[in-house]
């Protein structure tokens, strides 16, 4: 007897809590599944934590795996890769979601090795599709199509994997949207004890320290971002003094981050955070795909650029053609201004 | 620190096309990409692992290898390798490699860390810039059935048989302890990578491949032959060292295409959205005329 087809989404989870991205993947592998007829199945590793299993089932799992082992108590390659790897091996999976965070991209390359399967990293979209190989006049059907920008951005190319199973992706915390819990939702929680071998134990975590980020781009309702444009501390600080005005945070480009001007926690794009705020001001960015990923869906766009062809202008709302030093100066002052006129009014 | 043996480093790296500074002029007028206008670089990450990798051997001991799978041209990034202090380094090339994932990429790299011998820790960058994967070291290391430390920002310890590493999370660090030999895979933001060393590049300049004999003999045409310019090279320990399919015993097919389990299903042109846009004038009049129109769409409050 073969099991039923299924769609596996790993689940990451720090001090109690399943990571976002976890139920992220939850949520497009239940879209995925339902044409499909496939079962949407959660693997949940850990040491006591029977109670968050109700949580993926609520964001659309049908049945979580969950591995209670006492080594299992923190995410550690070695023996939690040994659990994907056997129950895979076991159960056969179509597909296997993990999100793309440290330790996702840490455990999904060693089980891709393992199991000789294709793995794509951070896809910004996954399909399912039927793919044609005109030499072999064989068409594989529903596939997963993993989408990602390619060669530095320039290129968006759709990979499959069609001979290998699970057809492993990564993918990025808010490049898929989080579904509405629904606690009314059925699903079974399949308890299974592992056995380690001395070899997956030669890791210990000695200590672990997690500090709570202080900026939440995902939230926020504005986004001021600087580029390669921004060329200065003080530059920088009108990006701030904008973003307070609006309510809104300061976001950053690779290049940015790169030049050393702001932290890397304020990038935005393939790589960093996926934002979809009201408003989004790209000062001095170019517009490389890895960046316009994870804006683009931004209500509305607002790009300042001193080079007229920068791609940037090609999906902004507004295009001002300027000078960053320049041209911040004036909307902070138009704002000033007009809340100054407000008050007055009042 | 440390109280060690002498440590035997092999450090895995790549050459990338400056995917980073990508600019206008890379793409054509008709969409397609000049690949030739993007100059070819030392992966950042790798440059920070290579430098992980001499400041353990200044602390203990041993030696740094550094292997590349790549083109003849990645011989470059050798050479700057062995200016900025690697002891050895290895050149993997063959069209038969071409068209790995990077499944298909770590089976030859392991092959050609088994050909090197015994190591203790064997580092990457921990991710290359044109495909910003993070797959090829971890994918390795399950290779040689060796453990893995990934982002890893600083060793703090090593002794005979342990490594202590401090390894960055999304929201904080962790520090984990490892038997060796494993796998480390370094973050941009774990050190400076030294520059290259004035002396090393005087010694080490004419460090090459054997495809690379002729130009040189043609700059030094006191080698009047390929085989005089490599016995002098060889003397030196400053013939690269080129290892094919064969060399390492890479079955053909686990490399190339055919090792390769993603398929490419179709690439499109990045085509903009092209969105209802208004061109702003930078002028006072200009931005007030923006901001009423934001304020009246309840987009600035």
């Amino acid at each position: 007897m073969t099991e039923q087809n299924s769609i596996w989404v790993f689940i990451e989870h720090t001090d109690g809590v399943i990571a976002e991205v976890s139920l992220e993947l939850t949520g497009k592998a239940r879209e995925l599944a339902d044409p499909l007829g496939y079962e949407v199945v959660g693997l949940l590793c850990g040491h006591n934590v029977d109670a968050l299993a109700a949580d993926v089932i609520a964001h659309g799992a049908d049945r979580v795996i969950l591995a209670d082992h006492e080594e299992l108590a923190l995410y550690r390659t070695l023996p939690y890769a040994r659990v994907a790897i056997e129950e895979i091996r076991k159960r056969k999976p179509e597909i296997f979601l993990i999100g793309g965070t440290p330790n996702g991209r840490d455990f999904a390359p060693r089980v891709s090795s393992a199991l000789r399967c294709g793995l794509t990293a951070d896809c910004t979209e996954l399909q399912i599709g039927d793919y044609y190989v005109k030499k072999d006049d064989k068409t594989y059907k529903n596939l997963l199509f993993q989408i990602r920008p390619a060669f530095g951005g320039n290129l968006i190319a759709t990979i499959v994997n069609p001979n290998t199973r699970p057809q492993m992706a990564t993918v990025r915390e808010g490049v898929m949207r989080k579904p509405a819990a629904d606690a009314s939702r059925k699903g079974s929680v399949e308890k299974i004890t592992p056995v380690f071998a001395p070899e997956d134990l030669v890791l210990e975590v000695l200590s672990r320290q997690v500090r709570k980020s202080t900026i939440n781009l995902k939230d926020a309702p504005v986004i001021v971002a600087g580029g390669a444009g921004v060329t200065s501390a003080d530059e920088f600080a009108l990006l701030r003094e904008l973003a307070n005005l609006l309510g809104g945070e300061v976001g950053a480009s690779r290049a940015a981050v790169d030049s050393g001007l702001v932290e890397k926690v304020h990038q935005i794009g393939q790589t960093g955070t996926t934002v979809r705020p009201r408003l989004y001001v790209a000062a001095g960015i170019s517009g490389a795909i890895q960046h316009r990923a994870g804006m683009d869906q931004s209500s509305k766009i607002i790009a300042i650029n001193t080079d007229p062809n920068a791609p940037m202008f090609q999906i902004a709302h507004y295009r001002i053609v300027g000078d960053v030093g320049e041209v911040l100066p004036l909307i902070i002052k138009t704002l000033r201004e007009r809340s100054m006129d407000q008050r007055d009014a009042e | 620190m440390t109280d060690s043996r002498p440590i035997h480093s092999v450090v895995l790296v790549k050459q990338v096309p400056d995917t980073h500074n990508v600019t206008g002029e890379v793409m054509t007028k008709d969409g397609t990409m000049n690949r030739g206008a993007l100059p070819a670089i030392f992966n950042p990450e790798d440059l920070n692992a290579l430098e992980m990798a001499l400041q353990v051997k200044e602390l203990t001991g041993g030696t740094v290898t550094v292997v590349t799978m790549g083109p003849p041209k990645a011989a470059n990034i050798l050479r700057d390798s062995l200016f900025r202090g690697a002891d050895k380094v290895v050149l993997l090339t063959d069209r038969k490699f071409a068209g790995a994932d990077t499944l298909a990429t770590s089976y030859v790299l392991k092959c050609a860390v088994e050909k090197l011998g015994a190591f203790d820790l064997l580092f990457a960058g921990r991710q290359a810039i044109d495909g910003d994967t993070a797959q090829v070291g971890p994918q390795t290391a399950e290779k040689l059935g060796i453990p893995q430390i990934t982002y890893a920002e600083s060793i703090i310890e090593i002794n005979d048989t342990h490594v202590t590493a401090q390894r960055a999370l999304d929201s904080g660090s962790e520090i984990v302890r490892c038997k060796m030999p494993v796998l480390l895979t370094v973050v941009g933001s774990a050190n400076t990578p030294r520059s290259a060393s004035v002396r090393k590049q005087m010694e080490r300049k004419l460090a090459a491949i054997p495809t690379e004999y002729a130009a040189i003999r043609a700059k030094y045409p006191e080698f009047e032959t390929d085989e005089q310019l490599d016995a002098y090279l060889e003397k030196r320990g400053l013939k690269i060292p080129v290892w094919s399919a064969e060399d390492i015993g890479a079955a053909e097919g686990s490399i190339g295409l055919a090792g390769s389990p993603t398929q490419v299903h179709k690439v499109n042109f990045v085509v903009l959205e092209s969105t209802e846009s208004k061109s702003i004038a930078p002028t006072p009049e200009g931005i007030a005329a923006m901001i009423a129109e934001l304020v009246h769409e309840y987009i600035v409050g």
